[in-house]
């Protein structure tokens, strides 16, 4: 580790937390309905879609009928996206003359890009035509961002509410987030990569004749556009196989904080937003908090043991001050490799800037454990803030237990309805990733993806039904996962672990929002102190720790040990 | 049912702006203020394209600077279920994706290391000299891998040490201010620059 590998660390994460405060302003503001800079522009825009749509802003939706938009809403593009993964041979922007995607890998990749996880069981440049990565797969990155945010919203006005069964309406939600959040600053950010050598072209690939004489293609296709919004939206579906890795995709240093801070951006100003909504700002730094507390401890871990490098590079003579370089790029180095893998797996990112299979066992037991810890820190776009509130609900329900209160969080009383319900989402993940893991570990169809033996392998699997279960996309891409087992359970896993988690939230949500708000008393147990910020990093991690850390002990854990003993497989 | 018509019509809406006006509008920008970013960093030698300066290639050569090991493959012309190793395939990047503790990872450094040392580079090995990069395609190497192949290149093309090193130094790519970035060199620009130097 090096001075300077910390201070750029610092100085990214501090941007974030500076650039969030004002965004959260703005979206608090956009979400309510108030005028902006942009509304003289974007309100025509607005109220057009709600015409077509056939949508009357003005309607608040339920629990139940918000849900069952998001659910529709979700279904349409689902089928949409199926289709045009098969038909992509047909259909114009196709310059590589890709063939359709067969229907496992076109199931897979839909529900992927559905639920925010862009799993890539596919390498992009030898896979999908433009056609579907600008009008497929960016529509979703926007749109399944766009539904994260809106079901954030509806949790967020469970609390503003007051003996009012409604939180708010979906098609608002889903429309505003887009035009007034997401394309704004993809735009933005998309010219800002474009400036750093990212190419936008509609060509499919050049060739050239290198200095030696010998041809190279070199695969090109609209990639600022999409990289923009893949990092906003914590997509992290990359246009290209290597993802964020991709010179193409992150040519220099400074595109490399840019895709860092973009992906942390939105869901650190969703925190703001929602102390802002609720009319308690505290709260949200209080959430911001136990959040970035974690990810720097999980940031100093990866880094350390990456810095470190590893006995079998030493033995073959390499310099151990260099650290770890197998599957990282020199123009990162380790110290912005760390931060990446650390961020993207505490977001539900998922875009990679190093191969995290190659990582050191420590090294890539955060992302992993990150992951499994349920992508709170700060966790997706939307998705990371209603977690964070489901874990805020079982902290002050185990600070009520201790004290022999009824717990209440911002006013509301959390009681024997919301326990179950939130129990009920929690168990989904551990559901999803050791059941699926359990049986990929002992069927041959499963084992015959595996590239590395040995603890490594376990690590392999465990790795993908975490990150498609934890919508996360990011992988020990040394699994062939483009077989039919793989992207059958792992399109179920990924669906369960969006929609079976979410709506339990959003029935807790719906349950908030109708009880009347009590008063602050005597008796109340503040949530916005660092007495709460300590619970509920406790509450996160023993949770976490207490489902994974058996499967964690026989994956990179041993691998540790096995290091350190000098054993290779 | 009533769900139905919104998101039909919010689906359609927002697959026109999302994903055909925003980036044809982006694409017809790039092409009109940064043409040469927009189509993948060029490198013209005498009218002819060479590669692009973001993207590393496949040097063997004495006379020229190597790269980084590179793990990207291609589909085996022989059998198209199988591939075969093709170093900087630009048109399928990928890094090896092997452990920590694989034995294949330990046997390739291995002969990728005394490679080097037959080679004639002596002392301890950069860490990037022979791991692969994560995309296959590293356009960089870092400044003190470079400084140990100045002895080979120098020798291939008949110059003096002082003379190529001169050239390396100034082609180092520095962190801006000291801090933002690493420390790198671009193998392309390097040896270009060589073949300026000294044409074959």
């Amino acid at each position: 580790m090096t001075v300077t590998g910390w201070l750029q660390i610092v100085l990214v994460l501090s941007v974030v937390i500076l650039l969030a405060y004002p965004l959260g302003l703005y979206m608090a503001r956009v979400f309510k309905g108030e005028h902006t800079f942009l509304s003289p522009l974007l309100r025509p825009v607005e109220t057009g879609f709600y015409r077509l749509a056939g949508v009357r802003p003005d309607q608040e939706q339920g629990w139940l009928a918000y849900t069952l938009a998001m659910l529709t809403f979700s279904l349409f593009g689902f089928l949409s996206l199926y289709l045009i993964l098969r038909v992509q041979a047909y259909l114009p922007y196709n310059p590589q003359g890709f063939d359709n995607v067969p229907p496992d890998l076109a199931f897979n990749t839909a529900i992927s890009f559905l639920t925010n996880t862009n799993w890539q069981a596919y390498g992009g440049e030898t896979t999908m035509s433009h056609f579907t990565q600008m009008a497929g797969l960016a529509v979703h990155n926007f749109l399944s961002a766009a539904t994260g945010i809106a079901l954030a919203l509806a949790v967020t006005r469970a609390f503003m509410h007051s003996g009012l069964a409604t939180l708010g309406n979906f098609w608002v939600d889903l429309t505003r987030t887009t035009l007034y959040v997401l394309l704004p600053l993809s735009i933005l950010l998309a010219i800002a990569f474009l400036a750093t050598g990212v190419p936008q072209t509609l060509a499919g690939s050049v060739d050239v004749t290198t200095l030696e004489g010998a041809k190279q293609t070199i695969a090109l296709g609209p990639i600022a556009s999409q990289e923009a919004i893949k990092q906003l939206g914590t997509n992290g579906g990359g246009f290209m196989n290597a993802n964020s890795a991709h010179p193409l995709e992150n040519p220099t240093a400074i595109s490399n904080y840019l895709q860092i801070i973009a992906m942390l951006l939105v869901s650190s100003a969703l925190v703001m937003t929602f102390g802002e909504m609720v009319g308690r700002r505290r709260q949200g730094y209080a959430l911001l908090a136990a959040m970035f507390t974690l990810l720097i401890a999980g940031v100093a871990l990866t880094y350390w043991a990456e810095a470190n490098g590893t006995p079998v590079l030493a033995a073959a003579g390499v310099d151990p001050a260099g650290g770890n370089m197998e599957g990282k790029e020199v123009r990162f180095g380790t110290a912005m490799s760390a931060l990446f893998a650390a961020v993207t797996t505490g977001l539900s990112c998922g875009a990679v800037n190093a191969m995290h299979a190659s990582l050191t066992p420590l090294g890539g037991l955060v992302p992993l454990l990150l992951i499994q810890l349920g992508e709170v820190l700060p966790g997706g776009v939307g998705s990371g803030l209603y977690g964070m509130v489901v874990f805020a609900i079982l902290a002050v329900f185990v600070a009520g237990l201790m004290v022999g209160r009824t717990p209440e969080f911002l006013g509301k009383k959390i009681e024997a309805r919301e326990m179950k319900l939130a129990m009920l989402a929690v168990l989904i993940l551990p559901f999803a990733i050791l059941g699926f893991s359990a049986v990929a570990a002992v069927l041959p169809a499963a084992l015959s993806s595996l590239a590395n033996a040995g603890p490594h392998g376990l690590s392999e699997i465990l790795y993908a039904y975490s990150s498609a279960a934890g919508n996360n996309g990011s992988a020990f891409a040394g699994l062939s996962a483009n077989t039919p087992w793989f992207n059958t359970t792992l399109g179920i896993a990924m669906a369960l672990g969006r929609f079976a988690y979410v709506v339990p939230v959003m029935a807790i949500a719906g349950s908030l929002a109708a009880k009347t708000r009590v008063p602050v008393s005597a008796g109340t147990f503040p949530t916005d102190t660092p007495l709460f910020v300590g619970l509920l990093v406790g509450v996160i991690l023993i949770l976490g720790g207490l489902q994974f850390f058996p499967a964690l002990a026989l994956g990179p854990i041993v691998e540790q040990v096995l290091m350190v003993a000098g054993k290779t497989f | 049912m009533s769900h139905i018509r919104p998101a039909l019509v919010m689906l359609i809406l927002f697959t026109i702006l999302t994903g055909i006006i925003y980036p044809l509008s982006l694409t017809g920008l790039a092409g009109a203020i940064l043409a040469r970013e927009a189509e993948g960093s060029l490198v013209e030698v005498n009218g002819q394209r060479v590669g692009s300066s973001l993207i590393g290639q496949t040097f063997v050569s004495e006379r020229y600077f190597h790269g980084r090991p590179s793990a990207t493959s291609a589909p085996d012309p022989a059998d198209a279920t199988k591939t075969i190793d093709a170093p900087y395939n630009a048109g399928n990047s990928s890094g090896s994706n092997l452990g920590p503790i694989a034995q294949k990872l330990a046997d390739r450094l291995k002969e990728d290391g005394e490679a080097l040392r037959k080679a004639g580079i002596a002392g301890p090995l950069p860490a990037d000299a022979i791991t692969a990069s994560a995309s296959g395609l590293d356009p960089h190497i870092s400044p003190a891998f470079a400084l140990l192949q100045v002895a080979s290149v120098a020798k291939a093309r008949n110059l003096s040490e002082t003379k190529v090193k001169e050239l390396l130094d100034a082609l180092i790519e520095r962190p801006l201010l000291g801090l933002f970035g690493e420390p790198r060199v671009n193998v392309l620009r390097l040896n270009t620059a060589l073949d300026r130097l000294s044409p074959a």
